[in-house]
C-alpha cells in the first residue's frame, strides 16, 4: 500500500498559542487511520490545514504524491479529500435531499451549473441510495434543520460521500451520539473502507478508535508523539503519560 | 407523506427555502399568479385612465427590481442595500446613450433597455469583487458606502450633467395611451425577471446560492466556488435592476443624481421583499404589488411625498408583529395547518401521521436574513 496523505512538519500558531509544532503523519491508501490526543493537541487544526480552511506557518502536506499546501477548500475537495466537522455543519434550511445535491458539482463547469436543473435523475438516485445507506431516506424532503444531532452527523457523512472522495477526514464522528447510532456509523465506515475509501478519524471514544483503526496516531502539544497499531499504541508509556492515563479508566467503563 | 417507495421520482427541489410545500398548495399558487399576471397584462386595455397606468408602470418596475433583489440577496443571504447603483446606472446609460445618438423618443428607445441592463451588469463586476469578499453586516455597510460613491460620481462627473441632470428624448405619443408602451415593456422585464430567477432557483447554481446562505464555508468545503457563484447572482440581479432603471428614466423624462441613485430605492426593494417573504419566488412580487401602488396613490392623491412613509410604517409593524417571516411563508404555514386540522377531523381523530410543517424554529431567523 502506498501513502495517500503525507503530513510533514506542520507548524501553526495562533498568536502566542502554538497549535501545531512540527506535526508529521502518514495515511496509507485504503486504511483507516485514527488520530487521538488530549483536547487542544492540534487535531482539528491539522484537519483545517489539510482541507484548506487554515494556512500553515511551515511544513508540507502532500496528497497522492503532489503538494497540497495553499489549496483552497473547494480545490482540496475537488482533488478528492472530503471532511466532516466536529460540530456538524449542514445546510439547515435546505431539505435533506438538497443537502445531498450541493456537493455533486465536483467535476462540473460554471456555465453548466447554471443551465442544469438541480435534480438530474442519476444524481437523485445516487443521493437517495446514499441516504438509504445512512438510514435517512424517509426524511428526504424534511428540512435538514429538523434533524437530530446524530442524524445530522449521518447526513454530513452522506453528502460528503456523494462526491466520492478518495479520503475522508472525520472529526469526532461518534461524539454525542447514542451507542446504537455509533455502531451504525462504525459499520458504515467499515463498509465504505472495504469499497476502497481511506479514512482519518479524530475521536475521543477509545473503544471506537481502537476497534476500527488500522493505525493510531497520538498527538500531544501539537506533535505526533506515537504512531502504530492500536495495541502497540495502547501500551506505549509516552501515550499513557500524555493521554491514556485517564482514558484507560474511560475504556474500562465503556467495556462494562 | 408516503414512505420511501419511490422517493427520488417525487423529489421536488423547488420548494422555497427548502421548506416542504405540498404540491396542491404550490399548484394553486402558480395558478393564482398566472391569473394575477393576466389581469395585470390587461389593465391598460380596460383602464385608459393615465393615473392608473402610471401607477402600473412604477409597480411593474418595482416588482421586477424586488424580484431581482430577492434573486441574489434573498437566495444568498447577502443583504444588499446598494442595488440603487444598478437602477441609477441603467437610468444614466439609457439617457446618455439616447442623447449621444440623437435618438427621437420613439419605440426605438426601448432597444436601449437591455443595453442599460448590460451597463449595470458591468458595473456589478467591480462592485461585487470588492463587496462580496465581506459578509453579513459588513457587506450591508459596504454596499451602502459604494452606493453613495456612485451617487457622488453622478453629481460630479461631466457627462452626467451633474446636479442639473439629463433629459432623455420625449416620445410624442398621445396623452391617454402615453403610458401603455412603458407599461408593456416593464411587464416584459417583469416576466423576464420572474422566469430568470425561477430558473435560477431550480438550477444547481441556485442551490449553491442557498447553500451559501446557510453555511458559506461549508459549501466551499464541498467544492462550491463561492465567489464565482455570488458574482454571477449579483450580476444577474444588476442586469434586471438596470433595465428597471432605464424604463424609469425614459418614463419620468428627466433624471437627477439623487433620484436615479436613490437611497430610498435601496431600502424599498429590500423592504418589499421582506414584506412579501424573502427567499420565495412570489414574496417580492407580492410585496411590490401591495406596497408600490399604495405609495404611488398616496403621493399623487395628497401630493406630499412622505405620507406613504407613515402608512408604510404601520403596515410593516403589522406584518412584523403577525407574520415575521413575510406574507407568503406565513400564509403557506397557515394553509398547511388548516389542511392538517381538517384532515385529522375528517379521519375521525386517527393518529395524525403527517403533513407536519417543517418545525419553523430555525426559519424565522432566515427570514430576517443571514445571521
Amino acid at each position: 500500500m502506498s501513502d495517500l496523505l503525507v503530513v510533514d512538519g506542520l507548524e501553526k500558531s495562533f498568536g502566542g498559542l502554538q497549535a501545531l509544532s512540527g506535526c508529521s503523519l502518514t495515511l496509507e491508501e485504503g486504511s483507516i487511520g485514527g488520530l487521538i490526543g488530549p483536547n487542544g493537541s492540534g487535531k482539528t487544526t491539522l484537519f483545517n490545514i489539510v482541507t484548506g480552511y487554515v494556512r500553515s506557518d511551515a511544513g508540507a502536506v502532500s496528497f497522492k504524491g503532489r503538494p497540497l499546501v495553499g489549496g483552497k477548500p473547494d480545490q482540496v475537495f475537488a482533488l478528492g479529500i472530503g471532511r466532516t466537522f466536529q460540530l456538524t455543519r449542514i445546510f439547515a434550511r435546505l431539505t435533506v435531499l438538497e443537502n445531498m445535491l450541493v456537493a455533486t458539482q465536483r467535476r462540473e463547469g460554471w456555465l453548466r451549473s447554471m443551465v442544469r436543473g438541480s435534480e438530474s435523475t442519476v444524481e437523485h438516485e445516487r443521493a437517495m441510495d446514499l441516504l438509504a445507506f445512512v438510514g435517512l431516506a424517509r426524511l428526504w424532503d424534511s428540512s435538514a434543520g429538523t434533524l437530530s444531532y446524530g442524524q445530522r452527523k449521518l447526513l454530513e457523512l452522506a453528502y460528503v460521500l456523494i462526491a466520492e472522495p478518495s479520503v475522508i477526514l472525520l472529526d469526532e464522528p461518534a461524539g454525542g451520539i447514542n451507542p446504537t447510532l455509533i455502531d451504525e456509523i462504525r459499520s458504515r465506515i467499515v463498509e465504505l473502507n472495504r469499497q476502497g475509501t481511506t479514512f482519518l478519524i479524530v475521536e475521543h471514544n477509545m473503544e471506537f478508535v481502537m476497534g476500527l483503526c488500522d493505525k493510531v496516531t497520538v498527538m500531544d502539544m501539537g506533535c505526533a508523539i506515537v504512531s502504530g497499531p492500536p495495541d502497540q499504541v495502547r501500551a506505549d508509556p509516552r501515550v499513557l503519560d500524555a493521554y491514556l492515563g485517564s482514558v484507560e479508566e474511560a475504556s474500562d467503563d465503556a467495556g462494562e | 407523506m408516503s414512505p420511501a417507495a419511490s422517493p427520488a421520482a417525487k423529489a421536488d427541489p423547488t420548494a422555497p427555502l427548502g421548506a416542504v410545500q405540498s404540491r396542491a398548495v404550490r399548484r394553486a399558487g402558480v395558478g393564482a399568479w398566472g391569473a394575477i399576471l393576466l389581469v395585470i397584462a390587461l389593465v391598460p386595455v380596460f383602464a385608459d385612465n393615465p393615473t392608473i397606468t402610471s401607477i402600473g408602470v412604477f409597480t411593474l418596475i418595482f416588482m421586477a427590481c424586488a424580484s431581482a433583489w430577492n434573486g441574489f440577496s434573498g437566495y444568498s443571504g447577502y443583504i444588499s442595500l446598494g442595488n440603487g447603483v444598478f437602477y441609477g446606472t441603467g437610468a444614466y446609460v439609457l439617457t446618455y446613450t439616447a442623447i449621444r445618438l440623437n435618438m427621437s423618443g420613439g419605440w426605438s428607445m426601448f432597444a436601449l433597455v437591455p443595453l442599460a441592463g448590460l451597463g449595470a451588469a458591468v458595473v456589478a463586476i467591480p462592485f461585487g469583487f470588492v463587496a462580496l469578499r465581506v459578509r453579513r453586516h459588513t457587506f450591508v455597510v459596504i454596499t451602502i458606502a459604494i452606493f453613495f460613491v456612485f451617487q457622488l460620481l453622478a453629481f460630479n462627473l461631466g457627462f452626467t450633467g451633474g446636479s442639473s441632470g439629463l433629459t432623455p428624448p420625449t416620445p410624442n405619443w398621445v396623452g391617454a395611451t402615453f403610458n401603455n408602451p412603458f407599461y408593456y415593456v416593464a411587464f416584459g422585464v417583469l416576466i423576464f425577471s420572474i422566469l430568470l430567477f425561477w430558473g435560477v432557483r431550480r438550477s444547481r447554481f441556485g442551490l449553491h446560492l442557498l447553500a451559501i446562505r446557510d453555511d458559506e464555508d461549508r459549501a466551499r468545503g464541498l467544492g462550491v466556488k463561492v465567489l464565482r457563484v455570488k458574482m454571477t447572482g449579483f450580476v444577474l440581479a444588476a442586469f434586471v435592476t438596470g433595465m428597471g432603471g432605464a424604463i424609469f428614466a425614459f418614463f419620468v423624462g428627466q433624471i437627477f443624481p439623487q433620484f436615479a441613485y436613490d437611497p430610498v430605492f435601496d431600502v424599498t426593494v429590500a423592504l418589499m421583499t421582506f414584506f412579501g417573504g424573502i427567499g420565495t419566488i412570489s414574496g417580492p412580487l407580492l410585496g411590490a404589488l401591495i406596497l408600490e401602488p399604495i405609495e404611488q396613490y398616496l403621493t399623487i392623491q395628497y401630493s406630499i411625498g412622505s405620507v406613504y412613509l407613515i402608512i408604510y410604517g404601520v403596515l410593516f409593524l403589522l406584518v412584523l408583529m403577525f407574520m415575521p417571516r413575510g406574507i407568503v411563508p406565513s400564509v403557506g404555514d397557515w394553509v398547511r395547518s388548516l389542511r392538517a386540522r381538517k384532515w385529522r377531523q375528517g379521519d375521525g381523530g386517527a393518529v395524525p401521521v403527517v403533513v407536519t410543517p417543517p418545525a419553523p424554529e430555525n426559519v424565522p431567523v432566515g427570514a430576517r436574513g443571514p445571521e
